[in-house]
């Protein structure tokens, strides 16, 4: 059997079964014989000097094995920095993260010392006992204020705080702004949050003082990336290096990037000659995971009377926070999102990154992309607004046709390849969702609601998402001895299934049960390279390379067994893990013997020019990123007394090209939908004029519960795009990127009697209330 | 031996059997569960109260084992996640409805909603969607969105207890 029997259906999770039963093995769940625990002395302030650091007392406590500051590391790593990911020429200052800081602290919750001890418990209270002679420095806290003259500096080392200034676009924008009927210009802010995985992170290592080698283990979205920073920072072997990720309970980007915790657990493990772990706990969460999402947008829109968008140019202002993991690339992403599903004939923003004493900025869940959908959306309505035309019909206007496509943006994405729209129907994509939604009889609902005293709205969000970004992500697939097939795949899964999604694909080549395989992810041990988990592009990557790697195992199947048997490989077919002459009965030989007969069996003979074993490697890479898109249409109700907003209906129409997995497709687009719903309404990182976060409580910052979260109606296009040979694009991110546009306008649209405008997100009762009072002064 | 880590002498039943320690008398139940008997399905998820994914019984009642002192399940009966599973060691109803509906994506959430349901279930044993939601909204899952979640749980409410069995 060779077809899609598994791709396209919502076959059950392999991964369930275990985790139901509480036996997934999570980061804190490994326990080694003799594991010493570990807890950091973190920076009380924003930004701080520091000469001196007593670790006597904390030394001599009970259960303490040793205390480390920057100045006990090896001679190799003192005053080195962490790889940085992603270099780019217009980075001026291409700062990260010391494993521990060693005389200047630029966020609060920098470390600056580790203590290892035998239990957690003793390591904390060790910890409380470190003293450190801190001299309080001028803080920056936001990134508006820091570019102005005078600002306090984030590191004492630089003159003023822009991490880096690069401008992009396309067409004459002086020529769209002199031939524009009108001009309306606005600005836009969009605030921290945080991805806030319910796992938080956390570290393990093992050095194996035979072998030269260490093992670490981590709670990462991007091992490779972790293995990659580690070989830097000890000037190790490649192959010295192993890092190996357990389940991963939830990532959402933060856990994309190689921290220093993960570079000193190593390190301590080494030293001591024994293994050490740390986890995180939720404060430390709060202060030292990555954060993302300030940015402020000045925009200006040409358009023509007919509400043609003529040109937009602008000014970004984009916080990087105090280090620059990912250097400037969300941005980047940001400024080339912009643009959307509309044809936009020119176009100018010029960006400006600047440092903050808060912690890094780095891809969250969408990444760069909901403030320019936001900024986009916004600015949309407001044309709408301005020129009393019906929002949908302006989006109507601009909307670039599927007729066009491949569509040419006249930009280069981050990945260096051009902005090419590769597939997509945006017109019926809104079309759908509109009609879903009922937006043709909305107005008549919403008169009826407004005379009841109830103020409903309807908010439309559409977005063009890069995704399945390369170089590639690598699959291994190889049928064992025992005839189970085994995939290996330098892919981390963090609860997106890849198990079940990888399975699926190479089931349907090898014509056997998702069950007969069994999927090994995340090791650096069996997969040397790999990219990891972000951008949406694990099914497009290691998928293609999964479909790639099974396509050539099950060649090599059939060859061999035309061979054995003496007859065509027409004559062959795959069922079950068996190879049967087609209508004989009889003359069969499974995958088990195969396998065996071909990985050294004495007596057997490959064929000339056959490679042992029933295995092939594939490392499919992706020309360019592929684009999804997608249209979402919010109904809400609002109390104007309390500000309250409740979400009454939320359509999304999804195109992610081919579905492999409807269910799962619905599971990552309402996850994100309702993570969206925080960016819009509730999650705010707040952080004092000295910078000091105020939000590291569950209690304080606010996510959504079960009683937030909308029934998305959620209706599947499927443009296949031609640039893999699953026609698959990512669907990670979509769900959460347009989600704040589609909300915020949503709750203007209700508040028209008010006339009041929204231009930031996330949006409280307490600023619609204060809004509403403003206008009515 | 410092203060902080004097210790007391506790027995309770845990999954059905009955367990004999010594803890600190500073260790959550949580710590405990994890860290002295190895059950490692509970899960930590703030350490304070909030986001529900430590959620254990305690004789029958949902509580957060990161807010409850070990030594105060002293001659309790205690079911973590890893007991949840029906005798012959098959997904129970509810377990089986969360695979069934795609109430899971990294897991890591899923003992502590299951626990909670467990209890909420069975003083409430056919909730509207409302009263489910409202039960569901001491316990944070970043992944799923809760559709999933509430699919599930409404399949079981629904459903024959004979069938949903497997
Ligand atoms: S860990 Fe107990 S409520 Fe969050
Ligand atoms: S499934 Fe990941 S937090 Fe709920």
């Amino acid at each position: 059997m060779h077809g899609k029997v598994f791709v396209g259906q919502s076959v059950k999770r392999l991964e369930d079964p275990d985790l139901l039963r509480g036996q997934g093995q999570f980061l804190d769940d490994l326990a080694l014989p003799g594991m010493l625990q570990a807890a950091f002395v973190r920076s009380p302030f924003a930004h701080a000097s520091f000469s001196h650091i007593d670790t006597a007392t904390a030394a001599a406590a009970p259960g303490v094995v040793a205390v480390l500051t920057a100045a006990d590391l090896p001679a190799e790593m003192r005053e080195k920095r962490i790889l940085l990911q992603v270099p780019n020429p217009a980075i001026s200052y291409p700062v990260t993260q010391m494993p521990l800081a060693s005389k200047e602290v630029c966020f609060v919750g920098e470390a600056v010392a580790m203590v290892i001890a035998d239990s957690r418990h003793r390591a904390e209270d060790a910890a409380e006992q470190v003293i450190v002679d801190w001299q309080p420095l001028p803080a920056a806290a936001h990134c508006v204020d820091a570019l102005k003259p005078n600002a306090p500096v984030v590191h004492s080392t630089m003159k003023d705080n822009l991490a880096g200034r690069f401008s992009l676009g396309f067409g004459d924008v002086d020529i769209a702004f002199n031939h524009a009927d009108h001009v309306f210009s606005a600005r836009y802010d969009t605030h921290r949050g945080t991805g806030l995985p319910m796992e938080c992170r956390g570290v393990a290592a093992v050095y194996d003082v035979v072998g030269d080698g260490l093992r670490v283990w981590t709670s990462t979205q991007t091992p490779h990336n972790t293995q990659r920073g580690l070989v830097d920072m000890f000037d190790m072997a490649e192959d010295k290096v192993r890092v190996i990720t357990p389940e991963v309970g939830g990532g959402f980007g933060p856990k994309n990037q190689v921290y220093p915790e993960e570079m000193m657990v190593p390190v301590a493990a080494k030293l001591l000659g024994r293994p050490v772990k740390w986890v995180e706990d939720r404060r430390e969460h709060f202060m030292t995971t990555t954060q993302e999402r300030d940015q402020v947008w000045d925009v200006s829109v040409a358009v023509a009377a007919s509400g043609q968008i003529l040109g937009i140019k602008g000014h970004l202002i984009h916080d990087a926070g105090a280090y620059l993991p990912w250097g400037i690339i969300m941005p980047y992403i940001s400024a080339s999102t912009l643009p959307g599903p509309y044809r936009l004939p020119a176009y100018r923003m010029d960006v400006s990154v600047a440092f903050t004493n808060m912690v890094a900025t780095t891809p969250m869940r969408g990444a760069g992309r909901p403030q320019a959908v936001f900024v986009m959306e916004r600015l949309v309505d407001l044309i709408a607004h301005e020129l009393r035309l019906d929002p949908a019909e302006v989006r109507d206007r601009n909307f670039i046709t599927a007729a066009e496509m491949p569509y040419s943006m006249g930009l280069t994405y981050r990945d260096g390849a051009p902005v090419i729209y590769d597939s997509g129907d945006y017109p019926e994509a809104q079309r759908r969702a509109l009609a879903g939604a009922g937006y043709a009889d909305f107005k008549a609902r919403q008169a009826t609601a407004l005379a009841e005293g109830r103020y409903l709205g309807i908010g439309i969000g559409n977005y063009v998402e890069g995704t399945g970004l390369g170089p590639f992500e690598g699959a291994t697939v190889r049928i064992l001895s025992n005839g189970r097939v085994a995939i290996y795949t330098g892919a981390t899964p963090a609860g997106q299934a890849h198990r079940t999604i990888l399975a699926q694909i190479c089931a349907d080549q090898l014509g056997i049960d998702i069950t007969a395989i069994d999927v090994v992810l995340g090791d650096t041990g069996v997969m040397p390279r790999g990219a990891g988990t972000f951008a949406s592009r694990i099914t497009v990557n290691a998928g293609s390379s999964v479909q790639i790697a099974a396509q050539q195992v099950r060649a090599k199947v059939l060859a061999l067994a035309a061979a054995k048997f003496g007859v065509a490989e027409s004559d062959l077919e795959l069922a079950d893990g068996l190879v049967k002459i087609t209508g004989a009965q009889g003359d069969r030989i499974s995958f088990a013997e195969l396998a065996k007969m071909t990985s050294g069996m004495p007596g057997y003979v490959l064929p000339q020019g056959v490679m042992p074993d029933l295995e092939a490697s594939g490392y499919f890479t992706p020309p360019q990123a592929t684009y999804s898109n997608g249209s979402h249409v919010a109904v809400v109700e609002v109390d104007p007394e309390t500000g309250m907003v409740t979400i009454d209906d939320y359509v999304v129409v999804h195109d992610c090209g081919n579905v492999i997995n409807p269910k799962l497709v619905d599971g990552q687009v309402q996850g994100g939908v309702v993570h969206g719903i925080g960016n819009a309404l509730l999650e705010r990182m707040v952080y004092d004029d000295d910078a000091n976060p105020l939000t590291t409580t569950f209690a304080d910052y606010l996510m959504p519960t079960a009683e937030w979260a909308p029934n998305c109606r959620i209706i599947h296009m499927e443009s296949p795009t031609p640039l893999n040979p699953l026609g698959v694009k990512g669907a990670g991110e979509g769900g959460t990127i347009p989600v704040p546009a589609a909300i915020v306008a949503a709750i203007e649209n209700a508040l028209q009697p008010f006339d009041v405008r929204f231009d930031s997100c996330p949006i409280t009762p307490q600023m619609i209330v204060a809004k509403i009072h403003a206008t009515a002064q | 031996m410092s203060e902080a880590e004097i210790t007391r002498a506790i027995t309770f039943t845990v999954n059905g059997a009955v367990t004999d320690m010594h803890v600190e008398e500073r260790f959550s139940l949580a710590d405990m569960l994890r860290h002295c008997l190895a059950l490692t399905g509970t899960h930590l998820g703030c350490e304070h109260g909030v986001c529900g994914a430590c959620t254990v019984l305690v004789d029958g009642e949902a509580i957060r084992s990161c807010l409850m002192l070990a030594v105060q399940v002293d001659g309790s009966d205690v079911t973590t996640i890893e007991g949840l599973a029906d005798e012959d060691g098959r997904l129970n109803r509810l377990q089986q409805a969360f695979s069934d509906h795609h109430g899971l994506q990294c897991g890591f959430c899923t003992p502590g909603i299951l626990m909670t349901l467990s209890a909420f279930l069975a003083d409430n044993p056919a909730p509207d969607e409302g009263h489910l939601r409202e039960a569901l909204s001491g316990n944070i899952c970043r992944c799923t969105g809760y559709q999933g979640i509430v699919d599930a749980v409404m399949d079981v409410v629904a459903a024959p207890a004979a069938k949903a069995g497997q």
